[in-house]
């Protein structure tokens, strides 16, 4: 029986599984520094991470807390006992043949990931969160014609928690939106970098199909080499698409590991190392089981930041703010801060802080190639420039050049008198510019006294230009205004 | 616990080992007598004690999150059989293209 795509109603089913590397300064069971991206290869090793026999691991503790943080901030329960456990199989960038991870009792359990998709706030299950360690990393070459591998193990021993969720996401959508939300609380929280090209953040996904009455059930699919967000999409949205056109079809889906070819925009099938699944798990008996106490939770619970969708909220509530501008000022934890910091306690000068951070600080802040957490100029000071544009000493086009022209530690309306920036309220000065616009743009003249009152617009801006851009806007309106009415 | 065949060619595909059909014959045998001898403690009363990951007592063994030095060079590959750009060379395992998260 076929039946066209159209005819059947579809459900999909996506779970995602995310590893993220934990931010630690050093390895999960020994000293050697965690940072492998930038190191020549193989020198943060030692006999643990190599895997050299007899050596014994030890704890990070420091990782130990970032993952309970994390699962605390994804609203999980912490059992008070868990263990590590031995994960076997072989492959050249696993030099001890197993993985350190943990099985059956991992460090946080039952949580929720709120987010929100199109709009709409969603909450998914969080499965589990565990630790484990990062593997090495291969290169592969050709030798005439034998390949071989070249095996770097700075990488191998990083701290690296796996973050299982429920298979509760019901589009390729939500399912980046899902992920744009789990990477920004791990940064807001420090407990990775998130950085996705730098494969600190990987993610796989679960996708089946069904039909909504159930009566046909495709099997699950694992998604493998995504490497951004819109690849996630992307492979999803191609996957549901194929899954749906089988099933259409009267056809079966396997259950199978599919691979994203980014350059072609399609998944493959991948053979699956044989036997891939026989990991025989047991208890890691070099590393005694860990015993969280409550105490010990209640330490990091007490310090955890204000998560993201908490402080958007707070930024509307407290400031008046937007929702977009709320949004766009919480994605970073730093930005989030820097405009607290020039808020301060002048809270009626929220919105004009939040207006000239988004669009002017944010603005040099690309032009000057500086990164998301560098700021061109100092949170106080754009409190000082946002209070002189408020009172009227300084016109738009005087901010921006003095928004430019400040040096760190500087005061603002110190720069802007050194500058010759302030605005110029002295009518005299105005009058003149005023009337030499006037002369020179008889046609917006006779406009605004045909009755088109908009044209003082361009006069005004005529006019604010020839005082160098220092004028202040009310003062040149009542001027202008004055000598037309004549 | 009498092993099938079957179980020592799963078994020695995990370990990636190739066995001739004596030595199958053998480690079925070997192995056999290896499960059953643990099997003995199958026989112990275990009911009143507490099932257990560890026998060390130890718990939360570990350590500050600080670096330190790593091996030299000269240490890292001292027992390499081959090095190559300042790493290991091993020939690529079968269907090997990417790694394992």
């Amino acid at each position: 029986m076929t039946l066209a795509a159209t005819e059947l109603e579809f459900r999909t089913v996506i779970g995602l599984e995310v590893h993220a590397q934990v931010l630690t300064q050093s390895k999960m069971f020994c000293s050697c520094s965690a940072e492998y991206a930038s190191a020549p290869p193989n020198t943060h090793v030692c006999q643990v991470c190599m895997g050299l026999p007899g050596a014994l691991p030890v704890i990070n503790r420091s990782a130990i807390e970032s993952v309970i943080r994390t699962g605390l901030a994804l609203g999980c329960t912490i059992p008070p006992y868990c263990k590590l456990d031995r994960k076997n199989y072989f492959y050249p960038d696993l030099p001890k043949g197993y993985q350190v991870s943990q099985y059956d009792l991992p460090l946080c359990v039952d949580g929720q990931l709120t987010f929100t998709s199109e709009g709409v706030e969603k909450t998914a299950g969080i499965t589990r969160v565990h630790i484990e360690e990062d593997t090495g990393r291969l290169l592969h070459r050709d030798e005439g014609g034998a390949s071989v591998s070249l095996v770097d193990l700075n990488r191998s021993g990083v701290p690296l928690m796996e973050i299982v969720g429920e298979p509760d996401l019901t589009s390729p959508v939500e399912a980046r939106d899902y992920l744009i939300a789990l990477r920004q609380i791990l940064r807001y929280i420090g407990a990775s970098t998130g950085n996705m090209e730098e494969g600190a953040f990987r993610c796989d996904a679960n996708i089946s199909t069904r039909t909504a009455d159930g009566s046909i059930v495709g099997e699950k699919v694992e998604i493998k080499n995504m490497n951004s967000f819109r690849a996630v999409e992307r492979a999803l949205i191609y996957e549901e698409e194929r899954q749906r056109k089988l099933l259409a079809a009267g056809e079966s889906i396997p259950q199978e590991t599919r691979g994203w070819v980014d350059a072609r925009g399609v998944t493959v099938s991948q053979r699956t190392k044989e036997s891939a699944h026989d990991y025989r798990y047991f208890p890691e008996p070099d590393l005694p089981p860990l015993t969280i106490e409550a105490s010990f939770v209640d330490s990091v619970q007490a310090a955890l930041p204000e998560l993201p969708a908490a402080r958007k909220a707070r930024f509307i509530e407290s400031f008046g703010l937007g929702a977009s501008d709320a949004e766009l000022l919480t994605l970073e934890r730093e930005t989030a801060d820097y405009f607290e910091v020039a808020v301060g306690s002048t809270t009626d000068r929220a919105r004009q802080i939040s207006n000239w951070l988004l669009n002017d600080v944010f603005g040099l802040q690309r032009e000057r190639g500086l990164p998301f957490d560098a700021f061109p100029i100092e949170a106080q000071q754009l409190n000082q420039i946002v209070e002189l544009v408020e009172a009227g000493d300084l016109t738009g086009s005087g901010a921006k050049s003095l928004l430019a022209g400040i040096e760190p530690g500087e005061n603002a309306r110190a720069v802007a008198e050194r500058l010759n920036l302030l605005a110029v309220g002295d009518s005299d000065v105005i009058r003149a510019a005023a009337l030499e616009t006037l002369t020179a743009n008889p046609a917006a003249v006779a406009d605004y006294k045909g009755g088109k009152k908009a044209a003082i617009g361009r006069l005004m801006g005529d006019t604010i230009r020839a005082t160098g851009g220092r004028g202040r806007p009310d003062t040149v309106r009542a001027i202008l205004e004055e000598l037309l009415s004549e | 616990m009498a092993l099938t065949l079957a179980d020592v060619d799963h078994v020695a595909t995990l370990a990636r080992l190739g066995l001739t059909d004596a030595e199958r014959e053998r480690m079925r045998d070997q192995l056999s007598v290896i499960l059953d001898h643990i099997g003995e403690l199958a026989e112990l009363d275990t009911d009143s004690i507490p099932p257990t990951a560890s026998v060390t007592n130890m718990t939360n063994v570990w350590r500050d999150d600080t670096v330190q030095p790593s091996f030299t060079t000269d240490q890292v590959f001292q027992n390499a059989p081959r090095v190559a750009e300042g790493c290991f060379v091993v020939r690529t395992p079968l269907g090997g293209e990417g790694d394992e998260a």
